[in-house]
């Protein structure tokens, strides 16, 4: 990491304990600006928890969050929030545009109700992820993929300069993968950074810039070529790295091998027990 | 008609009508966010919550005026939906058991200072048992304008807070994301339910003021897509609800109201769910009858059109035996023939074999090419 590059998170000490029970461990993290990463790593390793403890929704126990070096609550409108798509009720008695609209709630301010400036905003937004003809349609009637590329719309209404996501690619159909994948390489062509957890890591290396590998702890954290290893993958998922051995190697062969990086900073371990 | 004309000129029924509506008005807006955010059951608590300070406010003060009562119902309502939350907050307890925890623990006390109070040799405490049942008969003028400026204070805040309650129920966490404070908005939403639960309780009852909180929001959630529509319909079944059983209670001797009230609103449930369109089950079933014929007419159709492009003649003729074959069993190309006969899709010859036309081709082929542009997608 060369210090002179602005960082756009940086988590220090972070710790985060659910009835004694730790889900983060002092975890440190530099997110530099303008870069996609990825969080990876096994169930329960915390990756929602990292990115709620950023958004301020989780309590740490102990450490230091800053977004472009100031603390969440000064300046929301910097960090929009892309929820998992399963987290709300699709069956609430609202539009797609109404949706996409509550991303503005934010600037919008207490009482002031959205008008035509907000509608006009979320209907940019919905033809960025291509669902321009769904704008009136009941959420209700949308499938999984269109689920979520309306939560997409509405966080890209909120105009922030960082993004974090919760498995924006979890259960979507291949028109709306590619949709997400081009709209987070517009935002980072805009100098937006975003960070997403993520599940399958076959196509960290071709999405993202970055990687956080987290179990609980973080075993590494910095640039895929560097950091994205066979050996980091094997700590965080205890041996068993959930994609095939020969993708696993084509990665590793084609990154260069390098000791100084991010190197594994704890034994292989079970985060269950 | 005589209802109707003592409703517009029988000043004791006006006046029950009008605050019946009122009370309808307010728990049928507040009773569509309780049911959006799954929280039906809360206003069961709060309403049985409310009867120990309904008759703490009566031993307190010896003054059974509503508005006295309705402070005390508020008072304890309100802390019974904090303990149900806190309970939720810092104890394992599953948030129905809280529910079910703070409904026994408030309404038993509840009943034991109303045995005492009764028990009590005064008369002044005659009457205070509507509570349990309802009673809209014993509002008078002073009662309907409680409940009109009260239910007023209630769906002032709701427009009030609008965004912000709708943001609260449909997705807390990116509310809380945006800097809303979401814990205290979701405290304002609870107290003004409660309020809005409180002024029903004279004339509903605590055992059954629930119902007037959660039918008028489940039959109008059969009607419409859109939060705005679904909270004033469900105001409007909720007033409606209160006035027709304000008005059978009123002629019938010895019905209390709130009862009345419930086998109303629970008709305007069970119309709504058979007969709404799109959700009711009348709607569906026709719909999904519909499907089915229709997706067993394309098959044949489909089929009609395969054999076209073996023979390449709209005069060849293919027998119902064949059809059946193809599709799914006997009898099934036999029903559905004529429909596509009647949609000009299909034509039988004259010996009782059946081509596809021109305008069945074109169908068809429209068909298989949206099939295609479905799995591509």
């Amino acid at each position: 990491m060369t210090p002179d590059r602005e960082l756009a998170i940086q988590v220090d000490d972070l710790t985060v304990a659910y009835d004694e029970h730790p889900v983060l461990w002092d975890v440190d993290m530099e997110v530099p600006s303008g870069v996609l990463m990825a969080i990876v790593g096994p169930n329960g390793a915390g990756k929602s928890t990292l990115i709620k403890a950023i958004l301020d929704l989780v309590k740490p126990a102990a450490g230091r969050i800053l977004v472009h070096g100031r603390s969440y609550d000064e300046d929301r409108s910097v960090v929009a929030y892309v929820p998992q798509r399963g987290s709300v009720d699709w069956d609430f008695p609202t539009s797609v545009l109404d949706v996409v609209m509550m991303g503005r709630y934010g600037d919008l301010g207490w009482f002031r109700r959205p008008g035509s400036r907000e509608r006009r905003l979320a209907l940019e937004a919905l033809e960025k992820v291509d669902m321009t003809r769904f704008a009136r349609r009941q959420i209700s009637q949308l499938s999984g993929g269109q689920q979520q590329r309306v939560f997409l719309a509405r966080a890209l209404v909120q105009d922030a300069k960082v993004y974090l996501m919760d498995e924006p690619f979890q259960g979507v159909d291949a028109t709306t993968e590619k949709a997400i994948v081009r709209v987070l390489k517009e935002l980072r062509s805009q100098g937006a950074t975003v960070v997403a957890v993520h599940h399958a890591l076959q196509t960290v290396p071709e999405y993202f810039d970055e990687v956080m590998i987290l179990n609980v702890r973080r075993i590494a954290c910095g640039p895929v070529d560097e950091v994205f290893t066979e050996e980091n993958l094997r700590i965080a998922y205890g041996g068993v790295v959930p994609f095939r051995a020969a993708a696993a190697a084509a990665v590793t062969e084609a990154r260069v091998p390098t000791s100084s990086a991010q190197g594994p900073e704890l034994s292989p371990h079970d985060p269950g027990s | 008609m005589d209802l109707l004309h003592d409703l517009l000129f029988d000043y004791t029924l006006r006046t029950v009508a009008l605050g019946t509506a009122a009370l309808g008005l307010a728990s049928g807006a507040l009773g569509a966010f309780a049911v959006l955010r799954r929280q039906s059951l809360l206003g069961d608590a709060v309403s049985h919550a409310a009867l120990p300070g309904i008759v703490l406010a009566f031993l307190l003060t010896g003054s059974k005026e509503l508005i006295v009562l309705v402070a005390g119902a508020f008072a304890s309502g309100w802390l019974g939906s904090v303990f149900v939350s806190q309970i939720r907050a810092r104890s394992r307890v599953p948030g129905d058991s809280a529910l079910g925890i703070v409904l026994a623990v408030f309404f038993g006390f509840g009943l034991v200072l109303l045995t005492y109070v009764q028990g009590r040799p005064d008369a002044a405490q005659a009457g205070l048992d509507r509570f349990l049942f309802g009673q809209a008969a014993t509002l008078v003028a002073g009662d309907v304008m409680v409940i009109v400026i009260l239910g007023g204070v209630a769906l002032a805040a709701l427009l009030l807070f609008w965004k912000e309650f709708k943001l609260l129920s449909f997705d807390p966490e990116f509310g809380a994301s945006l800097g809303f404070p979401i814990g205290r908005l979701d405290l304002a939403l609870t107290t003004v339910l409660v309020l809005a639960i409180v002024i029903g309780l004279q004339a509903v009852g605590v055992v059954l003021m629930a119902a007037l909180v959660v039918a008028p929001a489940a039959a109008a959630r059969q009607w419409t897509d859109s939060l705005g529509t679904m909270v004033w319909l469900s105001a409007l079944f909720g007033a409606v609800s209160g006035v027709l059983g304000a008005l059978w209670s009123g002629g019938t001797a010895g019905l209390p109201t709130g009862p009345a009230i419930v086998l109303a609103a629970t008709g305007i449930v069970t119309l709504s769910l058979l007969f709404a369109p799109r959700r009711g089950l009348v709607w569906t079933t026709w719909r999904r009858s519909r499907q089915r014929s229709r997706i067993r007419a394309d098959t044949v159709l489909a089929d009609l059109y395969a054999l076209y492009r073996q023979h390449g003649s709209l005069d060849h003729g293919h027998s119902v035996a064949v059809l059946d074959a193809m599709s799914d069993g006997p009898g099934g190309a036999a029903r559905v023939l004529p429909v596509l006969a009647e949609e000009g899709w299909a034509r039988p010859l004259p010996d009782r074999s059946w081509a596809i036309t021109g305008e069945g081709l074109r169908r068809a082929e429209d068909l298989l090419a949206r099939l295609g542009r479905a799995e591509n997608e």
